[in-house]
């Protein structure tokens, strides 16, 4: 297959976004080719004019598509170290309104809105919080909703969890069968589940924490810096923006708006309208 | 004019080095060698531990008189620094002249994959990058070093004989006509006369 030029990716986000309504041209172009070039493979389509001839004769669907384009890798308390800066700083959100609102924006297959349920309830505050998980991709959604992971992962969920809480046992907040583990539904029932596109997104409500992490990084600056104003504009003062350990948003607009809380783990605080 | 004559006669961008098993001795031997002024930018994609964040650098560090980081997304490249890929994420580059991180499937079971940093490195630079490859017991690199050699770019295998294991420079061997098979001391020379044509 040829390797895709970069006027190629451009005519091809065009058809993107005229077939399917969704604006690509705003994401990380070396990320989007082989997102793209993978989706090609799999499809076993050898050229651009006849993957355009797969999409315009919907042999693609916009469904198949964005759960495609976008990247599902997580896992069940990704950087345990995290996650032990992240537990001694949910107690403080309480200090600024008595019930909580978090958002996970782009949560993927629910891995990382488990974690913050399980450290929730090991904090004693799973009844102060009202948590909100979203993603660009509908079945991946449905996927989070569901609570279930094939026991192939569960071992790396395992052993993240200890270096999280060495003390704990993570099997108590799972059912196992055969194959699957099933995420304790009762923690789940805690969850709104709701289709969200950040590149256009508007603020529809205000939180205390937002989570985007490791999402931004498919995006480009622009982009990227566009939508850190509209959480800083979602967050209430003094409210928390998270982003991945290797995301920085010191070089945006925003940036002077927030505080550090934490460097490494990149967890940031609204201190300014 | 010998071969390493002729592509020390030209000018570069950017070296990018991958390596696996064996290694994280052979860079701290190679970043020792370097001056402070070393004229472009290196970037490391080495195999490493997950979850194991810290240390790495620091210990690369040691030796060095160059700065050596990890980049953070959207950092843009400098010359005379050295970038590693983070653990856990995949290294790219934009065109831009920016770092760009993922979170993407692993590939070659890596995550760095030296596939994903060449590739997306050749991609930018052409004919501007130097491609090495070292030791290693896997096939990673393999198909990075032919991106690399197909845009152009200057592609550099450890001798194996010299590797701890030679798996990674023979994959690379097997499918690309490589440019130079050296051993590290060969490589560390090379380095010190690039962008320096006599």
């Amino acid at each position: 297959m040829e390797e895709l030029g970069i006027t190629e990716l451009k005519r091809l986000t065009e058809v993107i976004h005229q077939k399917f309504g969704y604006d690509f041209s705003g994401y990380a172009m070396s990320s989007f080719k082989r997102r793209i070039t993978r989706i090609m493979e799999l499809k076993k389509v050898n050229s651009l004019d006849q993957f355009i001839q797969f999409i315009e004769t919907k042999n693609l669907t916009k469904e198949d598509f964005l759960h495609e384009i976008t990247v599902n890798v997580t896992e069940l308390f990704r950087d345990p170290s995290f996650w032990r800066v992240l537990k001694t700083v949910l107690p403080k959100t309480t200090l600024n309104s008595p019930k909580v609102k978090i958002w996970h924006a782009g949560c993927s297959s629910g891995e990382e809105v488990y974690s913050m349920l399980i450290v929730l309830k090991e904090l004693g505050m799973i009844d102060m919080v009202e948590i909100l998980a979203s993603d660009i991709d509908s079945s991946i959604l449905k996927k989070a909703k569901e609570g279930k992971i094939s026991l192939r992962n569960m071992e790396l969920n395992e052993k993240n969890y200890i270096r999280y809480n060495p003390t704990g046992d993570v099997k108590q907040y799972f059912l196992y069968d055969n194959d699957y583990a099933y995420f304790s539904k009762e923690l789940l029932s805690k969850v709104t589940f709701k289709e969200i596109n950040l590149v256009n997104l508007q603020p529809f409500a205000k939180f205390d924490m937002i989570l985007c992490r490791n999402v931004m990084i498919y995006f480009n600056q622009n982009l990227q810096n566009q939508i850190l104003k509209t959480y800083h504009e979602m967050l209430q003062m003094y409210g928390y923006l998270i982003v991945g350990t290797k995301e920085s948003i010191i070089w945006s607009d925003s940036a002077n708006k927030f505080l550090t809380v934490n460097t490494e783990e990149k967890i940031y605080k609204k201190y300014k309208d | 004019m010998s071969k390493k004559e002729e592509i020390l006669q030209k000018h570069y961008k950017a070296v990018v080095i991958g390596g696996s098993a064996g290694s994280f001795n052979v860079l701290v031997n190679i970043l020792s060698k370097l001056p402070e002024d070393f004229p472009l930018p290196i970037v490391i994609c080495c195999h490493r531990l997950k979850h194991v964040r810290s240390g790495f650098i620091e210990a690369l560090q040691i030796k060095s008189k160059l700065k050596i980081s990890e980049p953070d997304d959207k950092l843009p490249i400098k010359k005379g620094e050295v970038y590693v890929a983070p653990a856990n994420y995949h290294l790219g580059f934009e065109i831009g002249n920016y770092f760009s991180l993922s979170t993407e499937e692993m590939v070659n079971n890596s995550r760095p994959a030296i596939d994903i940093t060449f590739d997306s490195f050749s991609y930018v630079y052409k004919n501007k990058l130097v491609g090495i490859l070292l030791t290693g017991a896997n096939k990673d690199g393999a198909k990075g070093m032919k991106s690399v050699k197909e845009n152009g770019g200057v592609t550099i295998v450890q001798e194996p004989s010299e590797c701890t294991i030679d798996t990674m420079p023979k994959a690379a061997l097997a499918i690309t006509q490589i440019d130079l098979v050296l051993r590290v001391d060969e490589i560390i020379d090379f380095l010190l006369k690039l962008n320096k044509p006599v």
